[in-house]
């Protein structure tokens, strides 16, 4: 009897340690298959003329390499919808912990919810039928598809994951911290701005980062919204691409495997993925070091 | 002296009022898109709409595909993702691994759930249709949306496990069970409501998920329901795309009214799943 539980005990074990391994073999999975493609890419196109290259042309005649229009493209998405998502979402924060009462939390924080789970497609379909409207009028030369209706969207999108981040940051501000600066005789705005938003500045920053690193992953509201138009400019008005949508674009169309166009998707995709990584693990690891240090 | 404690009165003030003003922008918008998403979408939405196929005419069209393509994918998609997830989570919070292991294992899961999703289609591209010759197949849409949602599924169930009272786990050790005992009979029933919330709303971001199926290779015209997981598919996300992008205003209505039925379908799952969290915070104490 014990020997049959100890046996069924290793099993299952082993069987659960197995689910566990998978999260690690999808993450090996993703770095070999990127690279699978893109080295033979590189072996084509110098990695230099990939990185430093202004012109993004591989679907058309003569081909050109230069992801650098895909940057700008990505990096006017990032820098817009940063430009909503951390002024809103920090203030929202600071509303929540320090002076909404528990009725109105408990309004806000679904509101929030349902905002982070609408899907990105949605988010599309409103900058293309109301905002870029709006934007047109506001701006006439305004391009149907530009960057910053979609850098709109993509702000209200990350918005609640800034939200949400920081209001955890300030929970935790020690209670005797802020008592002190008000037994000190400060009003509720200069313990915010002198107490509580120092104390958490490291975990703010990780909010930022992280929701950033959102921003440039977000695929399908910037493809249907800012358009596929690879051009080296930061003009928010005029159509843009973002490394995601070209992504997208080559694959609604049919390019055969093994071309240099279907590499470029893989070399594209693995800049994302250095990029988004790179955030993540720093926006991570601040966030890690903090807990060891409570 | 009494002028300076006026003035920071008054900032106070402003502060407060800009804080309640940005705090309730975030209602607004949802307001608004609701209400221009319910205004263009009412248009084509009936019972006609839900059960035709897609067309090139916008008063023939609707999203029988979509829907039926969306059901089959994602009970793929939770028969997959579901098991794998939860017995990770068990392992990760119940058999802890000790050391540096356990450790990569814990960063690798947060850093999975920051992935793009368009970097899970191109693995799924490579991996599912082309390796293991899955095709533009339901299977292989199901398998890339289970390892695109695994990491959430993991850290929801994590927390659900670790919230069960370390009092169960000693009680059921001093009657003699051993440690699958434990976790199966005794941890993981109280664990289920949370672990369960935490899958819903997993699953209710699958359903919105897009990016990664147009990479595997989903198609956005069919006109057929799926038989079998062999089957090349279409989901409802997409054939919202497809009429999105097209320039006429038609196909815009037609996608507002898929964004209706999506929306409809992804909120009454998160209720549903925040129901079953409040009905559940308030029970297991000791």
């Amino acid at each position: 009897m014990r020997k049959g539980v100890k046996q069924i005990e290793y099993t299952v074990r082993g069987a659960l340690g197995l689910c566990a391994l998978l999260t690690l073999v999808t993450t090996i999975g993703i770095i070999f298959v990127l690279s699978s493609e893109t080295i033979p890419f590189f072996r084509e196109v110098p990695i230099t003329d990939f990185l430093f290259g202004t012109k993004w042309a591989p679907l058309l005649e003569p081909k050109s390499f230069g992801v650098l229009p895909l940057v700008t493209g990505t990096t006017l998405i990032m820098v817009g919808s940063a430009i909503i998502a951390l002024p809103v979402g920090i203030t929202t924060a600071v509303y929540l912990s320090e002076y909404s009462s528990e009725k109105m939390r408990s309004i806000i924080k679904p509101v929030l919810e349902v905002l982070a789970g609408i899907p990105t497609i949605v988010y599309g379909y409103f900058a293309l039928t109301f905002i870029t409207p709006i934007l047109k009028i506001l701006i006439p030369r305004t391009e149907i598809f530009n960057a910053a209706s979609g850098a709109i969207v993509v702000g209200i999108m990350v918005l609640p994951m800034v939200a949400s981040l920081c209001d955890d940051a300030f929970q935790s501000v020690p209670k005797a911290l802020k008592e002190g600066g008000y037994a000190l005789g400060a009003t509720s705005f200069e313990v915010i701005g002198q107490v509580i938003v120092p104390y958490s500045a490291s975990r703010i920053l990780a909010a930022f980062i992280l929701a950033l690193s959102r921003a440039i992953g977000e695929t399908m509201a910037v493809t249907l919204a800012a358009g596929a138009n690879a051009r080296f400019s930061f003009d928010p008005l005029q159509s843009v691409q973002t490394m995601t949508a070209y992504i997208v674009q080559v694959s609604m169309g049919d390019t055969p495997q093994g071309g240099i166009e279907y590499q470029t998707c893989f070399a594209v995709g693995s800049l994302l993925f250095l990029i988004t990584l790179a955030m993540n693990v720093a926006g991570q690891t601040i966030l890690f070091r903090y807990r060891r240090g409570k | 002296m009494k002028d300076g404690f006026a003035a920071r009165k008054r900032k106070e003030k402003i502060f407060k009022y800009a804080c309640l003003a940005l705090t309730f922008s975030s209602v607004l918008i949802l307001v608004v898109l609701l209400y221009h998403i319910g205004q263009t979408g009412n248009k084509y939405l009936s019972l006609k709409f839900l059960t035709s196929w897609p067309s090139r005419f916008p008063h023939k069209a609707g999203i029988k595909a979509g829907i039926w393509g969306t059901i089959w994918l994602i009970s793929l998609t939770a028969a997959i993702s579901i098991p794998l997830g939860v017995l990770s989570a068990l392992f990760l919070e119940e058999y802890k691994i000790p050391g540096k292991i356990g450790k990569i294992v814990e960063i690798n899961v947060a850093n999975l759930a920051g992935v793009p999703s368009i970097v899970y289609g191109l693995l799924g591209l490579t991996v599912f249709v082309r390796y293991f010759g899955l095709d533009r197949s339901l299977l292989s849409g199901a398998l890339t949306l289970s390892l695109l949602i695994l990491p959430v599924i993991i850290v929801s169930s994590r927390e659900a496990i670790k919230a069960v009272p370390d009092a169960i786990r000693f009680g059921a050790y001093a009657l003699g069970a051993s440690r699958y005992q434990v976790v199966f009979w005794h941890v993981l029933p109280i664990a289920l409501p949370g672990i369960l919330t935490g899958v819903i709303l997993a699953l209710s971001r699958a359903i919105g998920e897009t990016a990664p199926l147009i990479i595997v290779g989903a198609l956005t015209y069919i006109s057929y329901t799926p038989e079998s997981v062999m089957d090349e598919f279409t989901v409802l996300p997409l054939q919202i795309y497809n009429w999105a992008s097209r320039p006429q205003e038609e196909f815009h209505y037609l996608a507002a009214g898929g964004i209706i039925v999506l929306l409809t379908v992804m909120l009454s799952m998160n209720f549903i799943a925040v129901v079953i969290r409040q009905k559940t915070s308030k029970k297991v104490k000791i």
